[in-house]
């Protein structure tokens, strides 16, 4: 069936090596491009990128609050309809035109370099936050070599009286993560000065993926042995210690439980849209990159299912994996709670001990209260609901930092089980932060605007230390603040506005017809008809109807952020603040500069077409980018 | 006669008890306040509290003011405690032994049980938590703050591990190049054999132009 829908594109067949070449190209093993050493390393290297910490702390989270169970349904729905096509496409379209994707797409047109653009801009701005919260992992790392653990304990004051009250008044674990580890400021316009702890973190985080990304894919791709295999050792760890605790059952038949008048909300199908779409790392220009060093006959089709499914399947895996042990906590303190309210009673009456136990409680209360009730009225005795402390189930840095951390001490040996939590926390990010380095590097090196005889060392360890410099806004004292800005506004808009243009650019640039030949010639055979709807309509409308939900509730919203203010009357719970005025422009800076990088440019290269070069009815414009020239002059050479 | 003395004796005595005992009254303002978590703090390993405990609690005690005073005229007689109730609790008193009718100042025995505290909890197996003396706070563990902060000792660690690694990786971009070099100039060295598209024949080569590959038979095989 062929599309009659097509966009005119001149010169197409001269930016874009032909099947034959590719042939050719494939038996010599010509070209400089680098290679995958085996398809093991390539499927790890991608399913690292795709399985980040979203799936540990976002995922449960999501499907806790949207029904349980019944978040399923929507989340897979989407999963087959949304996520699959557009991985599959990622995957040719890099397979395809062996470059990254700067390449990809001002092959595609001269005109959407700016695509390419938008993608190095969004993996730079999210790359640099996200290796400030493996600085976070690093240092509770670091930490957790010590017994007990120090978010145990308050500490003690400086006259020796009690504890510190800041502590006192909120807990060990809020204390020693927004105190000890952030020393947060009250609100974003006070920087409060860098913590040098934390910078010395940063500084060995970036070090640390420097390492591993020095070489492109040489380095990452022995990297990926250990960091794509190492999170589901330790989750299965975690669950079977987890299904050992008491309480645990508890907490995975909270989440699971479903609620199916939850599938009536919009924002359930919304949310598990833009989940599925985040999780998946589409749109940094990552995936692309890491195609394109597959050979030409790779089967993209299989690996897109495969990956996928991985994926999906590791967002539920960890969901168990954590409600096990917040089932576990939440029974602990249901059980702290019962027993403080038992104590009480006891003391206050002189009952002896054992004559009032959880069972009885209720009935003991009640004929108590008839008997003295000014007695129970002074006692101030706290309602303990388990299903409350089960849904304290946070998301986020509040999972991982506060609520894992507190389950961890009241298991027994608990630096081993902090450091095995954030050893899996580290590697999930790691192999994440891989493909943002590539989103960025390789780009650098197409748009060519680093000396071309810089070797690839210089130009992975220039981008790290860009970022790290910017990266150290994080480490003032309201980087916290400023990490959720860069979280809510640079890692999300610009990325569904550049999805949704890779989809037209494919189906309507590039032709979905001529994509559907690459694919047979690619693997084999064409695409079938369930690739065909999703590419042409239903992938593209998702995208578009997310992307205006989206949009319409973050502008609709007040922008507001949570503070920790130890001298506000609600605390220990965050404050709802204000931002500052000055904030908007960052905000249109973070989503607006990638998202309006795709028109600008093409806006600028139309005015510079028309005005300063010669008007040429078949404009080549050929690439000058490292991997075109190689590839065309080592052909000249053997033929 | 004897019959006499001894009934005047017996009323001595239970009137003295009787005086001491109204020494201890519940809220008493030279007395504390004593309660035990047996079963909470030990389980299935917990003992019954008997007259035997209490007469170990009273021995304590007693040796806990011998201890602060330095004295040793202290006796279990001089520990008077009253209001038992089931929840095992009670009050207490101390009676100076010199004058048995007046007691020791509060103060005085808050400071000895503070001095004693170890000692006291040891005794019955229990903490400050499950022994508890209401009105004597329990005295803060000094936490041990070490001079190098545990985590800079892993973050060392870490950052030479990491540094050792760049080192490697570099050097052996360095060897690469260099064999990269060497290999580059002996590729050279072999195409002239092949200059001008006319290939030489014979193993010593043309007279004039260098042939690498047979560089070292040239010395040795003189043909």
């Amino acid at each position: 069936m062929k599309l009659k829908l097509k966009l005119p594109n001149p010169g197409l067949e001269d930016r874009i090596p032909s099947h034959q070449q590719l042939e050719k190209m494939e038996e010599e093993e010509a070209g400089d491009r680098p290679k995958w050493d085996s398809k093991t390393q390539y499927m790890l290297t991608c399913i690292g990128f795709c399985v980040g910490l979203g799936n540990v702390w976002r995922f449960p989270y999501l499907c806790q609050t949207h029904g349980g169970g019944a978040f399923m349904i929507p989340f897979l729905i989407l999963l087959v309809l949304e996520g699959i096509p557009l991985l599959h496409m990622e995957f040719a379209i890099g397979q395809r035109l062996r470059k990254g994707s700067v390449g990809v797409w001002t092959s595609i047109h001269p005109y959407l370099t700016g695509v390419g653009i938008a993608s190095m801009l969004v993996s730079f701005l999210v790359g640099v936050y996200y290796n400030t919260i493996m600085a976070w992992v690093m240092w509770y790392f670091f930490n957790s070599f010590q017994s007990p653990l120090p978010w145990t304990h308050c500490p003690i004051n400086d006259n020796r009286t009690g504890l510190v009250s800041e502590c006192e008044r909120s807990s060990p674990v809020d204390y020693f993560w927004y105190r000890e580890t952030l020393n947060t400021s009250t609100e974003i316009g006070d920087s409060g000065g860098l913590q040098w702890w934390m910078v010395l973190c940063l500084v060995c985080s970036w070090i640390v993926l420097y390492v591993c990304c020095v070489r492109g894919i040489e380095t990452t791709g022995k990297a990926v042995y250990v960091t794509s295999t190492l999170p589901y050792v330790v989750l299965t760890i975690f669950l079977i210690r987890g299904l050992t605790l008491k309480g645990s059952v508890s907490g995975i038949k909270y989440l699971f439980t479903p609620d199916v008048n939850e599938l009536m909300n919009p924002s359930t199908w919304m949310d598990a849209g833009t989940q599925v779409f985040y999780s998946f790392s589409l749109a940094f220009g990552g995936l692309i990159s890491f195609s394109s060093y597959n050979s030409v006959h790779n089967n993209c089709e299989q690996d897109a299912v495969i990956i996928s499914l991985v994926n999906g399947f590791t967002s539920v895996f960890s969901a168990t994996v954590i409600y096990s042990i917040i089932g576990f906590r939440a029974t602990e303190k249901f059980d702290d709670c019962s027993g403080r309210n038992i104590l009480a009673l006891m003391n206050a009456f002189d009952l002896p001990e054992d004559n009032v136990t959880q069972s009885n409680y209720e009935d003991v209360l009640r004929s108590l209260n008839n008997t003295s009730p000014e007695i129970i009225q002074g006692l101030n005795l706290k309602t303990c609901n388990l299903d409350t402390f089960l849904s304290e189930g946070v998301e986020g840095t509040g999972l991982a930092f506060i609520v894992f951390t507190e389950a961890i001490t009241k298991m027994p040996v608990s630096p081993l089980w902090a450091i095995l939590f954030f050893i899996m926390l580290f590697c999930l990010g790691l192999s994440t932060m891989f493909g943002n380095v590539e989103g960025v590097v390789v780009p650098l090196q197409d748009l060519d605007i680093l000396p071309k005889n810089w070797p690839k060392e210089a130009l992975t360890g220039l981008a790290c230390l860009v970022s790290f410099m910017l990266a150290l806004i994080f480490v003032l004292g309201s980087g916290n603040y400023w990490l959720a800005l860069f979280d809510s506004f640079a890692g999300s808009i610009p990325l569904l506005v550049i999805a949704f243009c890779e989809m037209v650019a494919v189906v309507y640039l590039y032709g979905i017809d001529r994509f559907n030949d690459d694919i047979e010639f690619m693997i084999g055979h064409k695409p079938n008809i369930f690739w065909q709807v999703t590419w042409r309509v239903i992938s593209p409308l998702i995208m578009l109807v997310i992307f205006i939900f989206y949009l319409v509730t973050k502008v609709s919203e007040e922008l507001t952020y949570l503070v920790w203010d130890p001298s506000s009357e609600n605390f220990p719970i965050l404050d709802n603040a204000y931002y500052p005025s000055w904030i908007y422009v960052i905000i249109f800076i973070l989503a607006g500069v990638p998202s309006l990088a795709v028109p600008v440019v093409a806006l600028f290269k139309f005015i510079y077409n028309r005005c300063c070069r010669k008007p040429d009815r078949y404009d080549h414009e050929t690439l000058s980018t490292v991997s075109a020239k190689v590839q065309m002059s080592e052909m000249q050479v053997k033929s | 006669m004897s019959a006499r003395l001894l009934f005047a004796l017996c009323l001595a005595l239970t009137w003295t008890s009787v005086l001491m005992q109204d020494l201890c009254t519940e809220g008493a303002s030279d007395g504390y306040k004593v309660r035990l978590s047996i079963k909470t703090a030990l389980g299935d390993h917990a003992y019954e509290w008997n007259e035997s405990e209490m007469f170990l609690f009273k021995a304590n005690l007693a040796y806990a003011m011998r201890r602060h005073f330095n004295m040793q005229t202290y006796n279990v007689s001089n520990i008077i405690v009253c209001d038992e109730t089931p929840r095992v609790s009670f009050w207490f008193v101390v009676a100076n032994p010199a004058d048995t009718s007046q007691l020791i100042p509060g103060g005085e025995v808050e400071e000895a049980v503070r001095k004693s505290r170890n000692r006291i909890n040891n005794a019955f197996l229990l903490t400050d938590q499950t022994l508890q003396f209401l009105g004597i706070a329990p005295t803060l563990a000094t936490t041990v703050i070490p001079n190098t902060p545990p985590w800079l000792i892993a973050f060392i660690v870490v950052i030479c591990v990491v540094s050792a690694g760049i080192l490697a990786l570099l050097v052996s971009t360095f060897m690469k190049k260099i064999r990269k070099e060497k290999g580059v100039l002996e590729e050279e060295k072999l195409e002239n054999v092949y200059e001008n598209g006319i290939p030489r024949d014979g193993p010593e080569g043309k007279a004039g132009s260098l042939n690498g590959g047979f560089m070292e038979d040239e010395r040795h095989t003189q043909l």
